[in-house]
């Protein structure tokens, strides 16, 4: 019997509602009390002025392999991730090759497995190749694991495979997520269109092209009552319609990026790959609604986006360079900084919407310290301020654009299963 | 002709020309009016200066061009310099040296200025930013072409004195063009007023944003303005069917001979070539009285001249700069020894 004691925390569960400071055991890699008289175990974690939390939860990260093991690989992706204090990620399934059937899944898995880090599960992708014409095996996947389907990278542009999708995932109860980015507004667009894409003679992508397919979906949520999640939202008029669909009860849910929060179009005013993302950066219009959002309750889960990439792709022409920021390690400090320092959000609130909230959408039984679930528990120092350094990102990419920023909300250690995968300063 | 007085005390500090956005209106009149003074080298039987004597200028261009490429170099050569021509078509991501590759490879062989064109917005800054020599931009993507934009401003003052007070319509594909860009910024910098004419569907996203105003009728500016500049339909850049033919185009938006019969009558004609004529303009506009498109590539010369000229000066002085703090960061041991 392995016993580990994490004593005089502040413990959060907001699952449950519990907000105070308590003691924790764990025995045998499950939570057996909370609140415990236990003194000794073990292995005992002082986590005096200490917030103790259910491990995070990021549902939306690119961990690039199968394909693309140089800019990252689900061992080094993994590491990234306990660094960055979540227990469990969400690999997206636009790999090279994508992971399109059962084989693929159980790959994800076996990986995440022998990189003893957190848990990696992953979505797979809706139609095979992610070319939006055929419907990929959901089936097979779902059984084998899958906690949702997206063809991100990119959406379903046909409206009608689309259709067919969210029909057929009816069979499965799994959700639906959507990179909603209809091709035809977006053409072969950078950045935010608007006065910096014209100024600096760049190719632009519409907020419309988001909106566009956001509002298409919402209709096709309407005829087959399924599960939908839309990924990455970063319009106002994105918010709007999310606000109006949940108003009507649809089964819709939505997640937002650190990146979408703290930077306008603006930055790519310098042409700085690192800047390049997608759905692009927009404006502070949109990031006040964004964030009005996130207040009022209308976003489910926060998110990465972690999009690894070499530094001598990044190192491109900014119209050839590729689209995508790495923050698996800093993202809860991203999310201190835009979220509960201009007091949008308190911590309950935040580890809600780190934790449980993205457990509810992918529907796995995690994301709360409840007595007998699995120990995935993560250690914070809300005060405790740190410096954002790419050079020691356990991630294998750099392309990072807090490099240097000062951030509060460092995690102390990240508890796996009842074993302590990350510890600051190891 | 009240010429705007050169000032003698003005320095440029510039190694790089990158575009006319960041350029104060004195930068600007400093590189015209240094290019005043190389137009008449051109008129010498021996048409060189030792400006640029031992440096050597590479032409890196990506993208097809004759009238920019030549004038480079041409450019170069009357001032002495070294002229290493590199063209090549833009590769892609996957295959082939990256524009930094590239550029650092000629940097090692000891260049001192790249002149680029790139069908990417940005590619010029994205280069400067990373060697050492000194870039001018010769055209990137559709963001600028500060060259094209310096030498129709140098045309137009050389015509009216100044551009205080003009009224400038630029006319047809703006979204996609670099030199409706470097044009604007100059030219309203410079006091100038900025119309953009053409379809709705050919202006950039937020053109309300631009120190412009719009109009999607030739007809309504035509009578208004005192300088018209043509831009070339460049069908390699349109996207999809921004107007429905070739025909209606020309309808709406070629400066015909009839409509010139409604210009002011010393309105002066400008296009950047090269011109599709009978689309954009009727041969007999592009030939007439009014046209200046041929004094424009011979501006072009002057102008070009002067900014190579300029950028090089400013390269030199900060390499003095360089030496100089080197010279005080080794002076400082000795200085400890003696304490």
């Amino acid at each position: 019997m392995q016993s580990l004691l994490i004593k005089h925390g502040r413990v959060i569960d907001p699952a449950n509602g519990i907000d105070r400071k308590c003691d924790i055991l764990i025995v045998d890699g499950k939570i057996a009390e909370i609140g415990t008289s236990a003194e000794s175990a073990d292995t005992v974690i002082d986590a005096s002025d200490k917030l103790v939390t259910p491990g995070l939860i990021d549902i939306h990260v690119h961990l690039r392999e199968p394909g693309d093991e140089e800019e990252e690989t689900i061992a080094s992706g993994s590491a990234a991730a306990v660094a960055g204090g979540f227990t469990s990620v969400v690999c997206m399934p636009n790999t090279n090759p994508p992971i399109e059937n059962e084989t693929d899944v159980e790959y994800i898995h076996r990986k995440g497995r022998q990189a003893r880090k957190t848990h990696v599960y992953t979505m797979g992708a809706i139609t095979k190749g992610r070319q939006g014409v055929e419907l990929a095996e959901m089936g097979f996947m779902a059984e084998a694991g899958a906690v949702g389907f997206t063809d991100d990278g990119g959406g379903i542009q046909d409206p009608a495979v689309m259709l067919r999708a969210l029909k057929y995932a009816a069979m499965f109860d799994v959700v639906i997520a959507q990179h909603c980015q209809d091709n035809g507004f977006a053409g072969d667009g950078v950045m935010n269109a608007g006065y910096y894409s014209t100024i600096l003679g760049l190719p632009g992508i519409d907020a419309l092209a988001e909106q566009a397919m956001l509002w298409r979906d919402i209709q096709l949520i309407k005829k087959t009552n399924v599960r939908y999640h839309a990924q990455h939202i970063s319009t106002a008029g994105s918010v709007d319609l999310i606000r109006a669909a949940k108003k009507e009860s649809l089964p819709i849910t939505c997640e937002v990026t650190p990146h979408h929060l703290l930077f306008t179009e603006e930055r790519c005013a310098d042409y700085d790959t690192n800047y390049k993302v997608n759905p692009p950066l927009r404006t502070e219009k949109d990031i006040e609604a964004l964030k009005q959002a996130i207040g009022e309750g209308l976003v489910d889960a926060l998110v990465t986006d972690h999009a690894p990439h070499l530094q001598s792709e990044k190192e491109l022409e900014f119209l050839t360079a590729p689209f995508g920021i790495a923050s698996l390690e800093c993202a809860l400090g991203l999310y201190v900084k835009a979220l509960i320092e201009p007091r949008i959000l308190d911590w309950p609130d935040l580890v809600r919407l780190m934790s449980e909230g993205p457990a509810k959408i992918i529907g796995i039984e995690k994301g709360t310290l409840g007595k007998g679930r699995q120990a995935d528990v993560t250690v914070i120092n809300p005060d405790a301020e740190y410096r954002i350094d790419v050079h020691r990102f356990h991630s294998k990419s750099r392309n990072c654009p807090y490099h240097g920023w000062t951030v509060k909300g460092k995690i102390e250690k990240t508890i796996v299963g009842g074993e302590v995968r990350f510890s600051a300063g190891d | 002709m009240a010429l705007i007085r050169k000032n003698k005390h003005f320095r440029w500090l510039h190694k790089h020309l990158l575009g006319l956005r960041n350029l104060s209106a004195e930068e600007i009149t400093h590189i015209l009016d240094t290019a005043e003074g190389f137009e008449q080298i051109s008129t010498r039987s021996v048409k060189k200066a030792p400006p640029l004597r031992g440096k050597v200028v590479v032409n890196l261009f990506f993208e097809d061009s004759t009238r920019t490429r030549n004038s480079f170099a041409l450019a170069a050569g009357r001032l002495s310099a070294d002229i290493i021509e590199f063209t090549k078509k833009a590769s892609s991501v996957s295959k082939g040296e990256t524009l930094l590759d590239t550029a650092k490879n000629l940097e090692a062989m000891g260049i001192d200025i790249v002149v680029i064109r790139h069908s990417a917005g940005g590619a010029a800054t994205f280069l400067s930013r990373n060697i050492d020599a000194c870039v001018v931009n010769a055209g990137d993507g559709y963001c600028e072409h500060p060259t094209q934009g310096l030498l129709d401003v140098y045309t137009i003052r050389k015509n009216r004195g100044t551009l205080e007070g003009l009224r400038i319509a630029i006319v047809g594909d703006i979204a996609h063009s670099r030199v409706a860009r470097s044009d604007m910024w100059a030219m309203t910098k410079l006091g100038a007023e900025v119309i953009f004419v053409g379809p709705p569907t050919l202006m950039p996203p937020q053109v309300n944003r631009l120190p412009v105003s719009v109009s999607y009728s030739l007809d309504d500016v035509i009578e208004k303005v005192d300088v018209i500049n043509m831009l070339r339909i460049q069908f390699e850049r349109l996207g999809g069917n921004p107007f429905p033919s070739i025909r209606e185009y020309s309808h709406y938006f070629g400066l015909t001979v009839e409509r010139m019969k409604r210009a002011k009558p010393d309105i002066i004609v400008m296009h950047p070539g090269p011109i599709n004529r009978g689309l954009e303009m009727e041969s007999e506009v592009a030939d007439g009285p009014n046209s200046v498109i041929l004094d424009q590539v011979r501006n072009g010369l002057a102008v070009r001249m002067a900014v190579l000229f300029l950028v090089n000066q400013a390269a030199a002085l900060d390499q003095q700069a360089k030496k100089k703090t080197d010279k005080k960061a080794l002076r400082k041991p000795d200085l400890l020894d003696s304490d």
